[in-house]
């Protein structure tokens, strides 16, 4: 696959010329001149090693850190000039996260650390309660609903991640590194689960250095010194 | 997708319904703005009007128009609940200095309203209405003519508005006469030595006496000077006299007096009912009793100030200074007193534990603060704004603090209880403060979260999801 994406009608994601330095001697160039346009039900990859740039993208592309310069557009809303009270909205409602570290709150069940994901939205609760156990469904975790995440795998603990991430119906999920820290068979039943995803029309970005996570996806975007080759 | 009744948004793209602000609501709007805290609380979480309408006319999306609001109120309490749960021994530890704190406050101010409501009530009861008028010691005056009071003080007395009953009272030396209840009895004849005692006919009512049986003598008595007396209860057991209806007699010496009553309480002057009590017409007649020794006064309530000024003017115009008089202390004063020593110190040392529990407080939502970094990042990646962040200490800070009123006042008013009950007091305490210190325990934790929770808003997401 190539930039033949770029000609989809509602790309989801569109920067253009999207810079980001860290000013103070010296100024690092984290990300320079970036250009990445992701269609809609894409499955992208972004690979490269550590201390490229990668993880500045993602916190660029998950609204969590703001350009230097460039436009970057999340389904067609120029975010360049938005308040942080309203990135936050933006970012709850259109981006769903999934880490490396999981981040699930170990005093909550499993089922409130899915339902968290739609508070800020704004879902009522017995919506949020509802829609949350159908996703642990969807991620094969109906019988650990009402388990803490402290006594779950770190297979059955990324797996509520996702259904965490899903679970507000985001444009975008997010990914990054999401199988650095699982054994291969976990992190190939996280792969399966993305492709499926993807099969349904989902929208992916997954962050990784990891070339066999990489291959999985649809596209694959290298970066390197701040910059992407195809 | 994930579930099948809302599904992906329409790629196509309905009609954009993008709300406009119609005026009314814009009206609304700005009247809202103009409420107080309490709305304030209520707008956190709702996305501004103006963020809206900043959408890109490309908006082609069908999910653009979710017609989706912040959080409600509801659930940023449930999150910071479940925050202050979480940790259970921690919280406990943390209410501790605010407990201690309220606890102190509350049973001082408790204990304090209790002791005054004591003092007023004993007063009230007894001594409130007591006044007693007797000459200066006669010592005191070396040369001059010992004051002596006159017979018809009670009657002078009894002219003052206030006074309600008064009646003499002294103490007869009978030398070496025993008091027996009958002559010549084997185990009698000796007799015993009680203490023998004239009053008033007014002396009975002025004391509060109250009957075991038979009756008070009277005024009738005293100026004819009959030989009837009035037995103390215990005196009577003594003699063995337990009923008069058949005129049982005791002697004083030789003579034989009439017993008509037998007493069974007074107040004020207990030696009345280890004694005999003979008119003063007898008195006079038989012991040569020169003047009374002193004066017995009931006054209304509130007025026995007012008669203890009066009652030497009112018996001796010449030398009022000759006369002394015993009155209850003012009232005021003692309760003045006692509030203005204990409470001070407890106050204070109340003060201090509160400002010991709010920096307690402060103190560890500053250190979870610190510990939940992540979590904090997350919230921030699932679209809390900063101030979601911030309530959400701030709120966890308040249920410390009000749990911490909570508990103080329950141990502040158990205090209060167990105190009165290990005193036979009645507990008083006021619906105000016991209501007032929990909320004083919240606005405790509301002013020490207020750091932690800016702080706690500061906190960049990219730093806080960093690494772990």
């Amino acid at each position: 696959m190539t930039a033949t994406a770029v000609a989809l009608p509602a790309p989801v994601v569109e920067m253009i010329g999207v810079r980001r330095f860290f000013p103070g001697p010296p100024e690092v160039q984290a990300i320079r001149e970036v250009d990445l346009v992701i269609g809609q039900g894409e499955y992208l990859s972004i690979v490269g090693p550590s201390g490229s740039g990668k993880s500045t993208l993602l916190h660029l592309l998950g609204l969590l850190d703001n350009p230097t310069g460039g436009v970057y557009r999340l389904d067609g809303v120029d975010t360049s000039n938005l308040r942080e009270r309203r990135r936050a909205v933006l970012r709850g409602e259109r981006i769903g996260f999934v880490f490396q570290s999981f981040h699930l709150l170990d005093h909550r069940t499993v089922l409130e650390n899915v339902a968290l994901s739609m508070v800020y939205v704004g879902v009522p609760r017995k919506e949020r309660l509802a829609r949350a156990r159908v996703a642990l469904e969807r991620v094969g975790l109906a019988h650990r609903m009402e388990f803490a995440p402290t006594t779950l795998s770190g297979g059955e603990r990324q797996r509520v991640a996702i259904a965490r991430a899903l679970v507000a119906e985001p444009s975008l999920l997010l990914a990054d590194e999401p199988t650095g820290n699982l054994d291969t068979v976990n992190a190939e039943a996280i792969l399966e689960v993305f492709d499926e995803l993807h099969a349904e029309g989902m929208t992916l970005a997954v962050i990784t250095h990891d070339d066999q996570v990489s291959r999985r996806a649809q596209r694959q975007v290298r970066i390197v010194d701040g910059t992407l080759q195809w | 997708m994930v579930n099948p009744q809302t599904g992906l948004p329409d790629p196509a793209g309905g009609p954009s319904t993008s709300p406009s602000t119609s005026p009314p609501a814009r009206r609304r709007l700005l009247a809202r703005l103009r409420l107080g805290l309490a709305e304030l609380v209520l707008r956190v979480g709702r996305p501004s009007r103006r963020g809206r309408l900043t959408r890109g006319p490309g908006l082609r999306r069908g999910s653009a128009v979710r017609l989706r609001r912040g959080p409600a109120v509801r659930d940023l309490l449930d999150e910071a609940l479940a925050g202050v749960a979480a940790r259970p021994t921690r919280l406990i530890l943390t209410t501790l200095g605010t407990v201690l704190g309220i606890a102190a406050l509350v049973g001082t101010l408790g204990l304090g309203q209790t002791a005054a409501g004591q003092i007023t009530q004993r007063f009230d009861l007894a001594a409130a209405t007591r006044v007693v008028v007797q000459p200066e010691d006669k010592g005191g005056q070396e040369g001059e003519a010992a004051t002596q009071l006159p017979w018809d003080a009670p009657d002078r007395l009894a002219r003052l508005n206030g006074v309600d009953a008064a009646g003499t009272v002294s103490a007869l030396d009978i030398g070496d006469d025993m008091v027996r209840s009958v002559e010549g009895l084997d185990g009698q004849k000796t007799g015993y030595a009680l203490p023998v005692l004239a009053g008033s006919a007014g002396l009975f009512d002025a004391v509060r006496a109250s009957l075991k049986t038979g009756r008070f003598f009277d005024a009738g008595h005293d100026r004819r000077g009959d030989r009837v007396v009035v037995l103390g209860k215990h005196a009577a057991e003594k003699l063995g006299i337990n009923r008069v209806d058949s005129q049982p007699a005791v002697f004083i010496g030789d003579q034989a007096y009439t017993v008509v009553g037998i007493l069974d309480a007074v107040s004020g002057r207990a030696e009345l009912l280890d004694g005999v009590i003979m008119p003063n017409g007898a008195a006079k007649t038989e012991f040569d009793l020169e003047s009374p020794d002193a004066v017995e006064i009931r006054t209304q309530v509130g007025a026995a100030q007012l008669i203890a000024g009066q009652a030497p003017v009112a018996i001796e115009p010449n030398n009022p200074s000759a006369i002394k008089v015993d009155a209850p202390p003012v009232q005021g004063g003692v309760r003045r007193g006692v509030e203005s020593d204990l409470n001070a110190l407890f106050l204070l040392l109340g003060a201090v534990a509160l400002l010991v529990g709010g920096l307690g407080i402060a103190n560890v939502t500053l250190l979870s603060v610190l510990e939940r970094i992540s979590e904090i990042g997350l919230r921030r990646a699932l679209g809390a704004a900063r101030r979601h962040v911030a309530v959400q200490f701030l709120v966890e800070s308040v249920i410390v603090g009000f749990l911490g009123g909570l508990l103080g006042t329950a141990v502040g008013v158990l205090l209060t209880i167990g105190v009165s009950w290990g005193r036979d007091w009645t507990p008083i305490l006021d619906n105000r403060l016991a209501i007032g210190s929990p909320l004083l325990g919240a606005l405790i934790g509301l002013i020490a979260g207020t750091y932690p929770a800016w702080k706690a808003s500061a906190i960049e997401p990219i730093t806080a999801l960093r690494g772990t």
